[in-house]
C-alpha cells in the first residue's frame, strides 16, 4: 500500500476529505459573519447556536413531524431567517448606535439563552440522523472511498459559497449591499430602503447558518453543545482570514479545515488547537488577517 | 470624618463580621469571583477592552496553584504566588499578541487564545484531564494559622480580596489610569498626544490577567480541587456578565455584579439545574438593551437626577 510519511494513502485522502467537510461548515459560517458584520456591525455570537438550531430543527423536523430531509433542507433556513428577523427587528436594532461591543455581547446572550434550552430539553448526548438514502453508501474512486454524503455536504455548501459571492459581487442588488456598507446614510439618500436591506442581510447570514446546520446533521453528532465550540473555531477562522472580503473568507474556511485534517493524521494531539496556533502566528506576522486590510 | 471614608469604613466592617453571619464557603467563592470582576473591569471598564477569554487566567492561575501545592508540597501563600505568577506569564503572552489588534477583534482573539488553554489543560496529564485535580490540601499559612477552619481562610481570602480591590484603586486613579481611560475614550487620540498606547494597553492586560489568576489560585485553595470549568468558555462569560450586571467602568459594580450572580447561580442550580444558563442569557440580554450602565451605574444616575448633583 502506498504511503505518505508513514500513513497509508487512504487514510490520509480520508482525514483531507472529512478536513475538507469541516472547513465546507467554516466558511459557510464565516461567510455569514462577515456579511452580517459588513452590512450591521455587529459580530453575531449568536451564529453558532443557530447552526447548532439548524441541526436540532432538522432533527425535530422528522422525529416529530415526518419532515424528510430534502424538505428540511428548504424549510429550517427559513425558519431560521424568520427568527433571525425576530431577533433583528426586536433587539439588535437598539444597538445601532452603540459601541459594537454591545452587540456581541447581546448576541451572546441570546446564544446562551438558545444553547441552555436545548441543553435542558435534549440533554447533552447526540442525537441521531440518518444519512438520507440517496446518499447512503460511498462512491469508489479507485484510490480512495468517498462517502456519497461528504461529497454531497462538500458540493451543496461550495455551490451556496458560490451563488452568495455571485449575489453579493455581481448582481444589482449585491452592489447597493455593498454600497450601503460603505455609506448607509448615501444609500439611503438615494431611495433604497437601507433598515429593510438590513433585516434582510441578517436573516440571510444566519439562514446560511441554518443551512450549514442542516446539512451538518447527518454527518455530525446533532448536540445542543455544537455551535458554541464551533463558533469560536470559526471566530479564529475570521481572525485568520480577516473579515474584507468574501472570497478571502471560503478560502480560509476551507484552507484551515484541510490543516486541521492534515494535522489529525501527524499529529492528532494538536487537532483541536492548530487553528488557534495558526491565528496567533498569523497575528504575528499579518496582524491584519491574510485577506484584511490595514487602517 | 467624609462620607468616603466613612462608606469604605463599614464596608470593612460588614466584611470582617460577614463569616458569623454567612457561611463562609460561599463568601469565599463570592469574593474570589467579586476580585476576578474587579480584575477584568480593569480592563473592560477603564481600558475599553473586552476580554472574552479571562477564565484562561482564572484556571491557569488555579491550575498551576492546585498542582504545585499538591504535588510539591508548597505551602497556601506560595502556591498562591506562583499560581498568580502563571497567569502573569500567560497574560503576557496572550497580551503581546492581542493588543495587535482592536475592538471586536481583541474580543475574538482572547475567546479563541483561551480555548486554545482550555484544550491545553483537557490533554495535559498535570491537570488531571476531565478529572481535574482533586484533594488539594489547604495547609498552615506560614506553618502557623491551619487554614482547614473555613472562618480563619475567610480572612485570608478577605485579605487577598482586599489587596487586589486596592491594587485597581490605586491604578484606576493614577496618572496611568487616567491615560488608559484617555484610551478608551478615543485611542487615536491618546496616540496622537504621544502615549505609547500599545504598551498601556499591555500593562493594563498584564495587571488584569496577574489579579485574574490571583482569584483563581485563592479560588484552588478554598475549594481544594481545580476542574476545566474554571477555564470554560462560560466562566469567561460568567464574568462578563457580572461586571456587565454590576456597572462596568465602576469601582463597586463588579463586587456587587459578583455577589449577585453567584448567589443566583448557588440558588437557582438546585431548583432549575441546567435552565440556569437561560437565565445567564436572559440576564445579559435584559442589561445590553434595558440597563447598560448595571446596578451602580443606574443607581448614580437615578441619584443625580433626583438631587440634581455628582454623589461625592
Amino acid at each position: 500500500m502506498t504511503e505518505v510519511f508513514g500513513v497509508p494513502v487512504p487514510a490520509l485522502l480520508g482525514q483531507l476529505m472529512l478536513g475538507l467537510v469541516n472547513g465546507c461548515f467554516y466558511a459557510m459560517l464565516s461567510l455569514g459573519l462577515a456579511i452580517i458584520f459588513g452590512m450591521l456591525n455587529i459580530i453575531n455570537f449568536a451564529h453558532g447556536a443557530l447552526y447548532m438550531m439548524g441541526a436540532v430543527f432538522t432533527w425535530i423536523a422528522l422525529t416529530q413531524f415526518g419532515i424528510n430531509y430534502w424538505w428540511s433542507l428548504l424549510l429550517v433556513p427559513v425558519v431560521i431567517a424568520v427568527l433571525g428577523v425576530v431577533v433583528e427587528r426586536t433587539m439588535l436594532r437598539r444597538l445601532y448606535k452603540l459601541d459594537n461591543l454591545y452587540g456581541l455581547l447581546l448576541t451572546f446572550g441570546i446564544a446562551l439563552v438558545m444553547e441552555g434550552f436545548f441543553r435542558h430539553r435534549y440533554g447533552v448526548s447526540g442525537l441521531p440522523y440518518s444519512i438520507p438514502d440517496a446518499f447512503a453508501g460511498a462512491f469508489n474512486l479507485g484510490f480512495m472511498f468517498l462517502p456519497k454524503y461528504r461529497a454531497w455536504v462538500i458540493a451543496a455548501s461550495l455551490l451556496t459559497c458560490f451563488a452568495t459571492w455571485f449575489v453579493i459581487e455581481r448582481t444589482q442588488i449585491g452592489a447597493y449591499l455593498r454600497a450601503a456598507t460603505e455609506n448607509p446614510r448615501l444609500v439611503q439618500a438615494f431611495g433604497i430602503n437601507v433598515p429593510v436591506m438590513v433585516t434582510v442581510t441578517y436573516a440571510i447570514g444566519v439562514g446560511l447558518a441554518g443551512l450549514a446546520g442542516v446539512l451538518a446533521a447527518p454527518a455530525t453528532q446533532i448536540s445542543p453543545l455544537m455551535g458554541t465550540n464551533l463558533i469560536i473555531v470559526v471566530f479564529a477562522v475570521v481572525v485568520i482570514g480577516g473579515m474584507g472580503s468574501i472570497l478571502g473568507s471560503i478560502v480560509t474556511g476551507l484552507g484551515l479545515g484541510l490543516i486541521e485534517g492534515l494535522t489529525k493524521v501527524f499529529y492528532s494531539q494538536a487537532a483541536n488547537t492548530v487553528v488557534f496556533l495558526i491565528m496567533a502566528l498569523v497575528l504575528l506576522v499579518r496582524p491584519a488577517g491574510l485577506f484584511g486590510k490595514e487602517k | 470624618m467624609s462620607p468616603r471614608f466613612i462608606g469604605y469604613a463599614s464596608l470593612l466592617a460588614m466584611g470582617l463580621v460577614a463569616p458569623f453571619v454567612v457561611y463562609p464557603i460561599f463568601l469565599m467563592h463570592a469574593l474570589c469571583f467579586a476580585l476576578f470582576a474587579c480584575a477584568f473591569n480593569l480592563l473592560l471598564g477603564y481600558t475599553g477592552l473586552l476580554s472574552f477569554g479571562h477564565a484562561a487566567f482564572f484556571g491557569a492561575a488555579a491550575y498551576t496553584t492546585g498542582y504545585t501545592v499538591k504535588m510539591m508540597g508548597l505551602g497556601p501563600a506560595a502556591g498562591i504566588f506562583v499560581g498568580t505568577m502563571a497567569a502573569v506569564v500567560l497574560g503576557s503572552v496572550f497580551g503581546m499578541l492581542v493588543i495587535r489588534r482592536q475592538g471586536i477583534y481583541f474580543a475574538m482573539i482572547t475567546l479563541a487564545l483561551a480555548q486554545l488553554v482550555y484544550f491545553f489543560f483537557l490533554q495535559s496529564s498535570f491537570t488531571g484531564g476531565e478529572d481535574g485535580i482533586q484533594g488539594i490540601p489547604r495547609g498552615r499559612l506560614l506553618w502557623l494559622i491551619s487554614l482547614e477552619d473555613d472562618r480563619k481562610l475567610y480572612y485570608l481570602v478577605l485579605a487577598v480580596f482586599l489587596f487586589g480591590f486596592v491594587v485597581i484603586h490605586r491604578t484606576i486613579h493614577s496618572p496611568f489610569g487616567q491615560v488608559l481611560k484617555a484610551i478608551r475614550e478615543n485611542e487615536p487620540r491618546a496616540l496622537s498626544l504621544g502615549y505609547d498606547v500599545n504598551k498601556y494597553k499591555l500593562q493594563a492586560f498584564v495587571i488584569s490577567a496577574a489579579l485574574a489568576g490571583l482569584a483563581g489560585a485563592t479560588y484552588a485553595i478554598v475549594f481544594t480541587f481545580v476542574t476545566l470549568t474554571s477555564a470554560d468558555w462560560h466562566t469567561s462569560g460568567d464574568v462578563v456578565l457580572m461586571t456587565l450586571l454590576g456597572g462596568m467602568g465602576t469601582v463597586f459594580g463588579p463586587i456587587i455584579g459578583a455577589f449577585a450572580v453567584v448567589t443566583l447561580q448557588s440558588q437557582l442550580s438546585d431548583k432549575v439545574g441546567s435552565l440556569v444558563t437561560v437565565i445567564m442569557g436572559a440576564m445579559f440580554i435584559l442589561c445590553v438593551l434595558l440597563f447598560r450602565n448595571g446596578i451602580v451605574g443606574e443607581s448614580i444616575g437615578l441619584y443625580q437626577r433626583v438631587v440634581g448633583r455628582r454623589p461625592d
